[in-house]
């Protein structure tokens, strides 16, 4: 008797579909769990990354922005930098583009003179350069920036949270606001500015209008920098003794770029809750699909008993389910997939960001439900291999 | 004569909590080609016989041969081996699975023997057509007769030509005419050892040998040709 018992790979596999196959309902529903699961880690997975693609962009754009001032009075002013800071810093070679800014002490910006002037909105007033747009990469949300009309007439262009503070959603020829005791034309609004927030909230003038009426005398109190991408660290080193050669330390330098780091790394802590929270989601679903197979263990003893009549041995049995927990998981996982980027692609549209979904994490979540169907079949398959053949036959 | 089957001293209790003796000091020896019935009261043995035979069980004391091959010492594999080469069943309740074609449950027969698919359906079609079946093939049994569907089972049974046919209560399910016939078709096998239980007297007479089990022993046993 050297015959011996055995099963083709493509018998096996026919096998263990045939269950879910006879069971379509059932399966299903079994599969949706994982489904939703792994659609949960991948849409996780996808939309932190599309939301972190586009910090990354733009940490791209904005790494190489850098700002210099100096510290602050007592009472939280701005200390005004040397007249002769800008053009200091322009010279050094790797600089490609500078731009200034001069704080206004005490101008108050208002709708009309009726507002009483306590009502600041915490709207300071700039007296800002015409290359300020192109060195900050800001975008006019609406009108025009500041030109050469303005270095002699009483224009301003809008930071975007202070034109939603006085509440101008729309400009025309009368859009106008009282800034420091004379009404001034709005001629533009800023979009946001996520690398100068203090440009958001702030009325901006020319330094021509600055210096007239409120005797500002072309003092800038912050300069915005461009730098060659690969010299910031060392242009950051001699910024304080150019820009300020007798007081060096009082000089503050930072990376406005910073912000957008500390940004990411928020995003990185709350994507490991979630996906905490998708893997507990997986886990249920396996849960599920061990339930739902040891109940078909139990409903199929008869199917049991009968191909080990026919010559199944133990191991192809416990291959039989194996097979399908595993099968059904991976089904499930394949719809979770697609229902996964489906959702990464509605909200990266919804928030205006760019899909990205990694590779990776298509593949972790097939991996993920693979090893979640084979988990939750390995006790129902071992049950079904150890009912002894005799006893499956009496079932009924 | 080769015997196709032989049982010596075979005893089989079940363990606590039942602890019930189902048979005991059972000798037999089944030639080659006999056809042979197993009468007895409910509770005699005879399921146990049959599953002992069929090495579905193993005695708890005794030796089992079949075609001269101890089975006491074989692995699960080997024991997979000799029913899926060596024996066909046939149950009452004949145990098709609903979701395969006619051809399909008889081909299903063939899978443990490694046998290409479309080898396995040519052994089932032939098989269909020596039970009188050919023209259900691609129907499903829920679609047949109880006495259609134990001939399915039949083919099923015979489709790799078993040396050995074991049956339990093949006609249980079954009118009379429905039962004559199945009884037919197992007498016809020609050279296959064929052991069935029944409680019909008609059914048992149809073999050459009957054998009555009284409380797991062999009381009568008469027509055998030794």
């Amino acid at each position: 008797m050297s015959l011996r018992s055995r099963l083709r790979a493509a018998d096996a596999v026919s096998i263990g579909t045939a269950g879910i196959r006879a069971r379509r309902t059932r399966s299903i529903l079994s599969a949706l769990g994982i489904a939703i699961a792994i659609a949960a880690l991948v849409a996780v997975q996808g939309v932190a990354e599309s939301s972190k693609r586009q910090l990354l962009d733009e940490l791209g754009r904005q790494g190489n922005l850098l700002t210099v001032a100096t510290g602050q009075t007592f009472d939280g002013r701005p200390t005004p930098l040397p007249l002769t800071a800008q053009a200091m810093i322009a010279r050094i070679p790797p600089v490609l583009a500078t731009t200034a800014v001069g704080n206004i002490d005490g101008a108050t910006v208002r709708r009309t003179d009726r507002i009483p002037p306590q009502n600041t909105n915490g709207i300071i007033v700039l007296a800002a350069q015409p290359s300020l747009p192109a060195t900050l990469s800001a975008r006019m949300l609406r009108g025009s920036y500041l030109g050469a009309v303005a270095e002699q007439y009483p224009e301003t262009v809008l930071g975007y949270s202070a034109a939603r503070s006085l509440g101008i959603d729309r400009l025309d020829a009368q859009t106008q606001v009282f800034i420091a005791g004379r009404y001034f034309t709005v001629i533009g609004v800023l979009d946001r500015v996520d690398v100068a927030p203090e440009i958001d909230t702030a009325a901006l003038v020319s330094f021509g209008v600055a210096d007239r009426w409120f005797g500002l005398g072309g003092v800038p109190t912050r300069i915005y920098l461009r730098v060659h991408p690969d010299r910031v660290a060392a242009v950051a080193a001699v910024l304080g003794p150019t820009a300020y050669p007798e007081n060096p330390r009082n000089v503050q330098v930072q990376r406005p770029s910073d912000l957008i780091v500390a940004r990411l790394q928020a995003k990185n802590a709350f994507v490991g809750l979630f996906l905490a929270l998708g893997a507990i989601a997986l886990l249920i679903a396996g849960v599920g699909i061990a339930n739902i197979m040891v109940i078909s263990v139990l409903e199929r003893r008869a199917e049991i008993g009968l191909r080990r009549a026919l010559g199944a041995r133990r191991r192809d049995v416990a291959a039989q389910f194996l097979l399908e927990s595993a099968l059904l998981a991976v089904v499930g996982g394949l719809a979770g997939l697609g229902l996964g980027c489906l959702a990464t692609l509605v909200a990266a549209r919804l928030a205006g960001n760019p899909t990205a979904i990694p590779p990776k994490t298509l593949l972790a979540g097939l991996a993920a439900a693979l090893l979640v169907g084979t988990l939750a079949g390995l006790y129902p398959a071992a049950r079904a291999a150890r009912l002894p053949p005799a006893d499956a036959l009496r079932t009924l | 004569m080769t015997a196709a089957l032989e049982l010596r001293g075979v005893a089989k209790t079940y363990p606590p909590p039942t602890t019930v003796t189902a048979l005991s000091d059972v000798d037999l020896t089944v030639t080659a080609g006999e056809t042979v019935a197993v009468t007895g009261a409910s509770g005699a043995g005879k399921s146990t016989l049959l599953s002992i035979l069929g090495t579905l069980e193993r005695p708890t004391a005794g030796t089992v041969r079949i075609a001269g091959t101890d089975t006491s010492t074989m692995s699960d594999p080997q024991l997979s081996a000799v029913r899926a080469w060596h024996i066909g069943f046939v149950f009452q309740q004949f145990f098709l699975l609903d979701h395969l074609t006619v051809l399909d449950n008889v081909a299903t027969g063939l899978v443990y023997r490694g046998m290409p698919a479309t080898a396995r359906r040519e052994h089932a079609t032939r098989a269909l057509e020596r039970v009188g079946l050919a023209d259900r093939m691609r129907h499903r049994p829920a679609q047949l007769s109880g006495g259609e569907r134990q001939r399915v089972a039949i083919a099923r049974a015979v489709a790799g030509r078993p040396a050995v046919l074991l049956a339990d209560e093949p006609t249980g399910n079954l009118d009379t005419a429905n039962g004559r016939e199945i009884v037919r078709l197992l007498a016809s096998l020609g050279d296959t050892t064929v052991v069935l239980i029944t409680h019909n007297a008609a059914v048992a007479e149809a073999m050459a040998r009957r054998i009555r089990l009284e409380d797991g022993r062999i009381v009568d046993d008469s027509g055998g040709a030794a």
